[in-house]
């Protein structure tokens, strides 16, 4: 039997025109590149394995039974669609543009990370896989891969570098709690990208029973266009919700960029509307001029790392650079291939915020609107205030605020100088 | 005829198995490469596996991991790699070089950079652990002109349309994976090996060497049992961990450090 699909089943799918009609922003192609960078590039254990998710994937991509399963628990369980808020006194302090809070922070599990988790998971199911592992940063995409495990019944094991299990002990616990197994990684700089690498040598080895739930939209095809496709969940409201209450789409986009899953799934659904503008803001870390940041796509260049390429850190002998952000989770020297892409055709702006920057927006935030941004998203917050006092008050911004910072307060308090 | 094939071609004529250590180049320093690969090819060695280290080896276990990052705080450059087999050639022009290793420091090197000093270094053939056999035009463009074989690995997991892919792209030889997992783990299951080498036998004549847990005599006669030979990496890097940095070693000493593949080199004769 034929199957018929209807446009806007594809546009879920992220492809956003029917067959025959793509444009360039309907990719990846059939080897997930987006102009040059993306691609499978992984050990010969792998490669049947993400043939195999492919495979799967293409096919559920266009079943609209998965899409309802899909919507039915990012409405019942995750608590979508989220809020857009428009945030009137952080507006006021900087004089210019509206700036309006996409509310991810408010999702189960406190970020935008149950997006993709609740797709995967599906996925999971489907395949017939009792196990699954995924790499965790700050601890956000191990708490929401824990969290559906548990919903499903699942074995769970997230990796973890060991100095980000240090700094983020409060989402340790609360993955140990959901039943996961908290594995540290000991090897190379202790933090997410060594996570990754450890858990692609557990998928090679447990590679017949074991789903691998990547965090973000980076890492061997298929996975950037998939979690894309989770993530643009949000790009979809927020169109909804900005012709609902302003009328009209919104003047410019600013997510948070480390891996890119919450920016790609904020822009995309708005690639084609030439009049939003985009900016990515990537971690500063102690100001791009120091070489202490994690902002590939403003100083670094391409490469290739966990299966993609992408812009990397990287010297110049090919050896990946130790990364320095204050956030754990922009704190990864890679970034989503499909960012690349869209950064060289200039379709969207990646600019970078420092971590004195990002902590500013998240006292001021905090202090203005009562509400605690995560330190990731922070730095959007962040670029977005100094993008609206240049803009004037007619206009609006939409920040995709990512996640909330419950996670962060013993940072915060750290450098504060207090013990809590 | 490359030297890799030649090599392989006479000790089949001869009913003999080829083997292979691994190193990583520049562990424990740069200083001693040349001279554990002198060493090796006295204790039996036919091919070198030279490992250029990568900040993210996440094909390796533990072992060849820690290797890797020995070479990394000496400092040792994919440039350096090149001048170790540069050293090297001006004492042995028989025993071939396959470089070993992830895509990263080529790309950021440049494929025809690489390519043409790899070529006037000596280099045999190239195996880039996380380059699959369709995204491989550029490199192929740049070193197949030069006579440099293409290596590629064949998985337990590797499909029949792959396997034809794979065996289309390699050159010198077919490196089949012994198990899933990483470097350095332990072989279960000798059966499946067995079917898959003798499958591979019947759409290839593409020699297969197995490698990956592969420690001691007794798993090295298994497998060449069942193959034209053997790879042997995490024993030997093992081995090598001991050395010590900024210690001179005698030529005696490092045979003794590599001792694992005069053994199992022994252990393949009388076969």
């Amino acid at each position: 039997m034929r199957y018929t699909v209807s446009e806007s089943q594809v546009v879920h799918a992220g492809s956003g025109l029917p067959a025959g009609q793509e444009d360039q922003f309907s990719g990846p192609d059939l080897h997930g590149h987006f102009g040059r960078y993306g691609g499978a590039f992984v050990g010969e254990t792998l490669v049947a394995a993400v043939e195999e998710l492919d495979r799967v994937y293409s096919k559920m991509a266009l079943d609209p039974a998965f899409w309802a399963e899909f919507d039915k628990d990012l409405k019942h369980y995750v608590g979508r669609p989220s809020p857009l808020y428009l945030a009137e006194r952080l507006t006021a302090r900087y004089g210019g543009a509206q700036i309006v809070l996409k509310r991810e922070d408010l999702n189960h599990t406190g970020a935008h990370k149950i997006n993709n988790t609740i797709g995967q998971a599906l996925l999971a199911k489907f395949m017939g896989k009792p196990r699954i592992i995924a790499e965790t940063g700050a601890g956000q995409h191990g708490v929401a891969s824990a969290t559906v495990a548990a919903r499903l019944g699942l074995e769970c094991h997230v990796y973890m570098g060991a100095d980000d299990i240090k700094r983020q002990s409060a989402n340790v616990y609360r993955m140990k709690l959901l039943g996961a197994n908290v594995i540290a990684v000991e090897s190379g700089s202790r933090t997410l990208k060594d996570a990754l690498n450890e858990a692609l040598r557990d998928w090679a080895t447990n590679v017949d029973n074991t789903y691998y739930i990547i965090g973000t939209a980076a890492g061997p095809h298929p996975y950037p266009r998939m979690v894309r496709d989770f993530q643009a969940v949000i790009g979809r409201e927020a169109r909804e919700q900005s012709q609902e209450q302003f009328g009209r789409l919104p003047d410019a986009l600013v997510a948070c960029v480390g891996g890119g899953s919450n920016a790609i799934g904020l822009f995309h659904p708005f690639l084609r509307d030439a009049d939003v503008a985009m900016y990515g803001v990537e971690a500063g870390g102690d100001g791009l001029e120091t070489g202490r940041h994690a902002a590939p796509l403003s100083a670094g260049r391409p490469g290739v790392l966990h299966g993609n390429r992408t812009y990397l850190m990287t010297d110049d002998a090919g050896q990946i650079l130790d990364t320095h952000s204050v956030s754990a989770g922009l704190d990864y020297p890679g970034v989503g291939p499909e960012h690349s892409w869209l950064k060289d055709i200039h379709r969207v702006n990646y600019v970078a915020a420092t971590d004195k920057e990002a902590l500013t927006a998240f006292r001021d935030l905090t202090r203005l609107e009562g509400i605690i941004p995560a330190l990731e998203s922070s730095h959007a917050v962040a670029y977005a205030c100094k993008l609206a006092a240049d803009m004037p008050r007619d206009k609006f911004i939409v920040v995709n605020l990512s996640g909330r910072g419950d996670k962060d307060i013993h940072t915060v308090a750290g450098i504060d100088g207090i013990t809590i | 005829m490359s030297r890799i094939s030649k090599i392989i071609a006479s000790l089949q004529a001869q009913n003999k198995k080829v083997l292979i250590p691994y190193l990583v180049a520049g562990d424990p320093e740069k200083g001693l490469t040349v001279q554990l690969m002198h060493a090796l090819v006295k204790s039996g060695a036919h091919i070198i596996e030279l490992g250029i280290p990568f900040s993210d080896p996440s094909s390796d276990g533990t072992v060849i991991q820690l290797g890797g990052e020995r070479a990394l705080r000496q400092g040792t450059t994919l440039l350096d790699v090149l001048a170790m087999v540069t050293e090297f050639r001006t004492t042995d022009q028989q025993t071939p070089i396959v470089l070993m290793g992830y895509l990263n420091p080529i790309e950021i090197m440049g494929y025809e950079t690489f390519a043409a000093a790899a070529h006037t270094a000596g280099v045999d053939g190239v195996l880039v652990v996380d380059l699959p056999a369709y995204e491989c035009d550029e490199l192929f463009a740049a070193v197949r002109p030069r006579g440099i074989d293409t290596i590629f690995l064949v998985a337990p997991t590797t499909t029949a349309a792959r396997e034809a892919a794979i065996c289309e792209n390699s050159t010198g030889y077919l490196y089949y994976v012994s198990l899933k997992g990483v470097t350095g783990a332990a072989i279960t299951d000798k059966t499946a090996i067995r079917d898959k080498i003798s499958h591979l036998r019947t759409i290839t004549n593409l020699p297969v060497v197995v490698g990956f847990g592969i420690k001691d005599a007794e798993s090295a006669r298994d497998m060449a049992d069942i193959s034209d030979g053997v790879i042997v990496g995490s024993a030997l890097v093992d081995s090598i961990s001991h050395l010590q940095v900024g210690r001179r070693y005698s030529e005696d000493e490092l045979m003794e450090v590599v001792s694992v593949i005069a053994i199992i080199s022994e252990a393949l004769k009388k076969h």
